[in-house]
């Protein structure tokens, strides 16, 4: 197997540096929320997971649309890493919220348009694996692949539309009048500071984890190149 | 005398093939009553998303204690919850037809646009949902006492699956082509034909609580466009999903 890059041995290790600073950044340098408490502050890495989650579902629908559009199997590999980082995400982003739900709202979960599209994200997600997990042929599994990311990609947004339609209570982040009931705040500078500090950090990590995905998706993609070789 | 040879050979086209639009037409509704006929000797595919359909009425029956006050909440729910379930088996069962005796292969050779198979398929499958439908509702309004004949109401059902089948004969025909099959088409349609059963629910709900219009219209609106994007996709990506 190749070496990994130098550019990418750095960024492994820039990226540790980093989580650990806004850890202590979070922890140390943002000051106390006055009504929530300590608990605010998982508030941090969980909209930059929520964020992440984000980055890897857009990349992955664009690398749906690519590879329709080429037939270039390095698409394909593209939108399972992006599918993958963003599946474990969501589910960070969930399990954050939740731990923070608890405490602000009385409930581990509602069926907040937010949440709910995250839940149904998942679920996308669960389908897309099973899906390409049923086809041994690389370029249909390839092809399927894609046109489901772009069948999920345009039906989300529509989820979170249709359930905002209902009611919401969950934070906004610019404030409405309203969003303060809910566990909305004005963030301070410090906050802010911290807070757009966390989201390059989950920004830069999604970037690494992406590079080894793909690293590894090629592998695999060799792999299965040689066992067809064999079988023949 | 200077003629344009590709207006003649169009012109030639012209008189053999017809509009293009016209022969397009043609193929889809050859395709859709290929299906109707089939199934109006065979009836296997019909009887089994109705009795499939009303023995999930029985068991919500059951399972929610259909009393009076209870009903005037849930019936929209129940209806697409059926509605959703009996569908599946409808679209899984024939697109399995096709693949299973190798005729999806002999519908591909024919010398027309992949997106008429679509089309063609899509027509058969919404007259098969909407037949049962059509029994459906009589018979849950006389087994709960619940008038149900309420013109939204239709148009509602209609819009909800037309959505519900343009994107479920898409992802049926992927769904057959896999190892998983069977298990595949509803763990693949159901998370993302969520907005047309929110959607529906929710109008169907007001219709039958008697809601002003003004409450209805969003989720009219938001069928309507699911409808319209997910026929486009569909028609877009129909190629890919069928290609050997």
């Amino acid at each position: 197997m190749e070496r990994q890059p130098l550019i990418l041995q750095i960024l492994n290790i820039l990226s540790a540096v980093l989580l650990a600073i806004a850890a202590c950044l979070v922890f140390f340098y943002a000051p106390l929320e006055l009504v929530m408490g300590n608990v605010q502050k998982i508030f941090y890495f969980h909209v930059a997971n929520a964020w992440v989650g984000m980055l890897g579902f857009v990349a992955a629908a664009v690398a749906g649309i690519a590879y329709l559009r080429t037939h270039d199997m390095k698409w394909d590999i593209l939108e399972m890493a992006a599918v993958e980082i963003s599946l474990v995400f969501f589910l960070i982003a969930i399990v954050t919220g939740s731990i923070w739900a608890y405490p602000a709202w009385g409930t581990w979960w509602t069926w907040d348009p937010r949440l709910t599209t995250a839940a149904i994200l998942e679920m996308i997600y669960l389908a897309y694996l099973l899906l390409r997990q049923g086809i041994e042929d690389p370029e249909r599994r390839a092809r399927f692949g894609a046109v489901y990311t772009l069948i999920g990609g345009l039906s989300v947004p529509l989820t979170f539309l249709s359930i905002r339609l209902f009611r919401t209570i969950h934070p906004a982040l610019i404030g409405t009048a309203s969003s303060a009931a809910q566990g909305g705040f004005d963030m301070s500078a410090p906050m802010k500071l911290t807070f757009f500090f966390s989201l390059f950090t989950f920004s830069l990590i999604f970037v690494v984890l992406l590079w080894h995905r793909i690293r590894l998706g090629r592998l695999a993609e060799k792999v299965e190149q040689l066992k067809l070789n064999v079988m023949q | 005398m200077k003629r344009n040879p590709s207006s003649i050979t169009h012109h030639a086209s012209r008189i053999t093939h017809h509009s293009p639009l016209g022969s397009f037409l043609r193929a889809v509704t050859a395709i859709a009553w290929k299906d109707l006929a089939a199934e109006l000797r065979s009836r296997e595919l019909l009887s089994a998303m109705l009795v499939f359909a009303l023995l999930v009425i029985l068991i919500f029956n059951f399972a929610l204690e259909l009393d009076f006050k209870t009903r005037s909440t849930v019936t929209a729910g129940v209806l697409w919850v059926t509605f959703a379930f009996a569908g599946t088996l409808g679209l899984n069962r024939s697109m399995a037809i096709e693949k299973d005796r190798g005729c999806l292969d002999g519908l591909l050779l024919a010398p027309v646009d992949r997106s008429v198979i679509y089309f063609g398929k899509a027509i058969s499958n919404l007259v098969f949902m909407f037949i049962v439908e059509a029994i459906v509702l009589p018979v849950y309004s006389v087994l709960y006492n619940t008038n149900l004949f309420n013109l939204g109401l239709i148009g509602v059902i209609l819009l909800g699956s037309v959505g519900y089948v343009a994107v479920g004969t898409l992802l049926a025909s992927m769904a057959v082509q896999a190892r998983t099959r069977d298990v595949l088409l509803p763990i693949l349609l159901f998370p993302v034909v969520l907005p047309v059963l929110v959607a529906a629910v929710k109008a169907s709900n007001g219709l039958l609580q008697g809601l002003e219009m003004a409450e209805i219209m969003p989720w009219l609106n938001l069928l309507i466009v699911y409808d319209v994007i997910f026929i486009a996709i569909a028609f877009m990506v129909f190629d890919y999903v069928v290609e050997e």
